[in-house]
């Protein structure tokens, strides 16, 4: 299968001398499940949102689906855009409105202004926003405001709007980091099902290492801005997790055996 | 829809079925958003009606529209005092500046005391009432008038314009002093209580440190506020100060260039004290 | 040098030292302001009973000033909709200068900045001042109160909107722009449902505001409820500017309670 992403010399840097990311080069293939981990501020947020150009890089080469991104003039972007979803960590709905209007936000991207402006929606899009919110059972919360929502449900319909896209790849910025481990399992079985079944390929920034190596099929370790490991969880080895983390990464990797074995 | 068959393969359970002719509302109303729509159509109803109703004593509209813009650019192109010298203009400045800092203090200190019985969890339910009824009566008297009721006692003036001022300050400083003391955890009051300390330490040892930088912020938005209005008062009360000396270039000379320079001298200063009240917020990382 | 030591290491002495230090300062420029002012403590705190005594003797209406109430109602309904009609047409246009001035949704850094600068001219500039300038080109008209409290009102909304803006919505804008929805899509789907209901909690809080600035520009501009209020009162008629004062507090006593249940339902 050929690379549906690839990320080629991309560099960022802020201002003239904060450089977050440097010479960073990776592909994903379509479907694959992938993990992006390292520590707080190595970059991660950063690489990813380089990626749907939220974020400019400052240079190098991000293709998706055979299209150089950064070369993408503003409409050519939008169009873009709208294949990839985006999933974050403060899910970032508007909490005043309902969860099928968040939802139905991820067609606004394939409307006319005027449409999108209005909030014109056709009734295939209703409906397909219905089954979607079903599927990731929040079939009793459609028409609830999103901030009467948990955690894990504001999640979900965070991810309700990726999907509706109907997207290639989704864009999953630490989408656990703000719930409880229970909340955290459904939303990473949730990604790990749209990945198998659906075939949708999965980006996942990721702080809690046992999840990263459970549900990927490949592991990006980045640190101060640089990709340090790049390959399976099954070989991963407690040095590689040092290099990612640095030195007080040691007690990290109590667990790993276990994770392995299972 | 290629979706919708990816949708079904992870689908395992039964879908609520819609029939396809019936339209799916996706935003059920509300009470809240009716009031919200209510209050929006009730703001531009009023709005027109006012336009029509409008008594404009033949003014022109576009040929005051023109002259005010004429007027401004003017103001501010070519200001210049013809009445009065810089350093005269200076000290009035120090004068409204005076008048506001001491509204402000008096205002303070009044409003601690008194926010002390108006905070919820520190006094009881009856005179927590009465206080805040009170402030907010004495606020709905519009500064001005409490200026000039007290000029009647005392004379135009200073004295009237500091008191009449003050009653303002102390009633908005107790609306937000006794705030950010009901925003105290109440078990931190607990547990001091269970040590044994009394009310008055308890204030002092707990309240007021930990609403401290709250306090300092409101404070000065105040005198920010007492600034301005310590200019109008001088205008429209006699109180002093440059909003006197701009009220007789308004009034008395029709002189709109030293207009421009009075609007400089206090356009300064309070963007000044703007920068200095974000910069005393940003320190004090208060978020108000 | 042992001394010094002592005094870092003695915190609570630190403490005490400092707030020392900011009560002296403080009564040292109390002092400064009540000399230049020419204010008298003693006078000040001597003129609160006069005042109140004089209150109860003199200022209160009579059988005879209610006969002029019509006229006194009249005036306020004339002063609360300049009020109103100056704050919702403020509004709008503070609205489009704070979608253009706040980092979430402004197009560019430049342009941002230039909408926050004239926003603070305008706030900066009271609304009193602005009814002095305004007298020169409309007169003592009804319309100098209106672009008085307009100007006044643009400057603090723009400023209020921005700050709503940037705290609500930038994070429901950065998962709109991820969609790929264009500019406006995102203004009207995201920016303008998640920040309505606190920018009509501040449109009703400037309309308060107005109607008490509304008395003052009144005073100044010969117009509604202050032209009242400045007739009675210079005449000596205490008894009617008594009725007056108490009709501004009923009527804004009045809309506080309308807005603050608005504001219980909708925010």
């Amino acid at each position: 299968m050929t690379a549906l992403l690839e990320v080629a010399h991309v560099s960022k840097k802020f201002g003239n001398d904060t450089k977050a990311l440097s010479d960073v080069n990776f592909s994903v293939r379509e479907g694959e499940f992938v993990s992006i981990i390292g520590p707080s501020g190595a970059g991660k947020s950063t690489l990813l949102r380089c990626i749907n150009r939220m974020i400019d890089a400052s240079s190098g080469e991000i293709n998706f689906d055979n299209v150089n991104i950064l070369s993408l003039n503003k409409r050519e972007l939008k169009k873009t855009r709208t294949k990839i979803g985006m999933i974050f960590q403060h899910y970032n709905l508007v909490n005043r409105l309902t969860v099928i209007e968040n939802t139905l936000h991820g067609r606004l991207g394939f409307k006319t202004t005027f449409a999108g402006m209005l909030g014109i929606y056709t009734e295939e899009e209703k409906q397909q926003a219905i089954k979607i919110l079903n599927v990731l059972g929040l079939n009793e919360q459609i028409f609830k405001r999103s901030d009467q929502l948990s955690g894990g449900q504001k999640q979900r319909v965070g991810i309700a709007r990726a999907l509706i896209q109907n997207p290639r790849m989704l864009l999953c910025d630490e989408p656990i980091a703000s719930l409880d481990p229970s909340s955290s399992k459904v939303i990473m079985d949730h990604l790990k099902n749209i990945s198998v079944k659906m075939g949708i390929t999965v980006l996942v920034n990721l702080h809690q290492v046992d999840v990263a190596l459970k549900y990927s099929d490949t592991i990006i370790g980045i640190n101060g801005g640089q990709v340090v490991y790049n390959g399976s969880p099954k070989n991963i080895t407690p040095d590689d997790i040092h290099r990612i983390y640095g030195s007080e990464a040691g007690k990290l990797i109590f667990d790993m055996g276990e994770i392995h074995a299972g | 829809m290629e979706a919708d068959e990816k949708i079904e393969k992870i689908s395992s359970q039964t879908l609520i079925s819609n029939s396809p002719s019936k339209r799916i509302r996706i935003r059920p109303l509300t009470k809240a958003s009716l009031v919200l729509r209510g209050t929006l159509v009730v703001l531009v109803l009023l709005t027109a009606y006012t336009f029509y109703t409008i008594d404009v004593k033949d003014v022109n509209f576009v040929q005051g529209m023109i002259g005010t813009a004429k007027n401004v650019k003017v103001m501010f192109l070519e200001p210049h005092l013809s009445h009065f010298s810089f350093s005269h203009a200076l000290y009035q400045v120090m004068i409204t500046l005076g008048l506001a800092f001491l509204t402000t203090v008096f205002g303070a200190i009044i409003a601690v005391f008194l926010s002390l019985f108006a905070a919820q969890n520190l006094s009881s339910k009856r005179v927590s009432v009465v206080i805040k009824g009170f402030a907010a009566f004495i606020r709905a008297v519009p500064t001005v008038l409490w200026v000039l009721i007290f000029a009647v006692a005392a004379g135009l003036g200073s004295v009237a314009a500091v008191i009449g001022m003050t009653f303002h300050s102390i009633s908005y400083l107790i609306k937000a002093y006794s705030e950010s003391f009901e925003e105290l955890d109440k078990g931190v009051i607990e547990a001091l209580q269970a040590s044994g300390a009394s009310w008055w330490q308890i204030v002092f040892q707990a309240v007021i440190p930990s609403s401290i930088s709250y306090m300092i912020s409101w404070t000065f938005m105040r005198f920010e506020i007492n600034f301005a209005v310590a200019v109008a008062m001088g205008a429209a009360a006699g109180a002093g100060g440059i909003g006197f000396d701009m009220f007789m270039a308004s009034s008395f000379y029709y002189d709109i260039r030293e207009i421009g320079a009075v609007t400089y001298f206090i356009l300064v200063i309070a963007i000044l004290l703007e920068v200095l009240a974000t910069q005393i917020k940003k320190r004090l990382k208060v978020n108000i | 040098m042992i001394w010094v030591k002592s005094m870092q290491a003695d915190i609570f002495k630190k403490k005490k030292l400092n707030t020392a230090v900011f009560i002296l300062l403080v009564c040292f420029v109390t002092f400064i302001a009540a000399t230049i002012t020419e204010f008298s403590i003693a006078k000040g705190i001597a003129s609160v009973p006069k005042a109140i005594q004089w209150s109860f003797s003199n200022f209160y209406p009579t059988k005879e000033s209610l006969t002029k109430l019509p006229d006194i109602l009249d005036k306020m309904k004339e002063t609360l909709l300049i009020s109103i009609a100056a704050t919702t047409v403020a509004a709008l246009l503070a609205m489009i200068f704070a979608i253009f001035g706040s980092t979430a949704t402004r197009v560019n850094a430049f342009f941002g900045g230039i909408c926050r600068g004239i926003a603070t001219v305008f706030r900066n500039i009271d609304t009193a001042a602005w009814a002095m300038i305004l007298l020169f080109s409309f007169g003592q008209s009804p319309l100098t109160g209106y672009f008085a409290l307009f100007f006044g009102s643009f400057g603090f909304l723009t400023r209020a909107f921005v700050e709503t803006i940037d705290e609500v919505s930038s994070s429901s804008v950065e998962a709109l722009k991820a969609t790929g929805a264009s500019y406006f899509t995102i203004i009207f789907q995201s920016v303008i449902p998640s920040c309505i209901p606190q920018i009509i909690s501040w449109v009703l809080f400037m309309v308060e505001t107005n109607i008490r600035s509304a008395t003052l520009v009144g005073l100044l501009a010969g117009s509604g409820i202050g032209f009242a209020f400045d007739l009675y009162y210079k005449s000596l008629n205490y008894h009617t500017a008594s009725l007056v004062v108490i009709v501004i507090v009923v009527s804004i006593l009045f809309i506080e309670l309308i807005s603050n249940y608005v504001r219980r339902v909708i925010l």
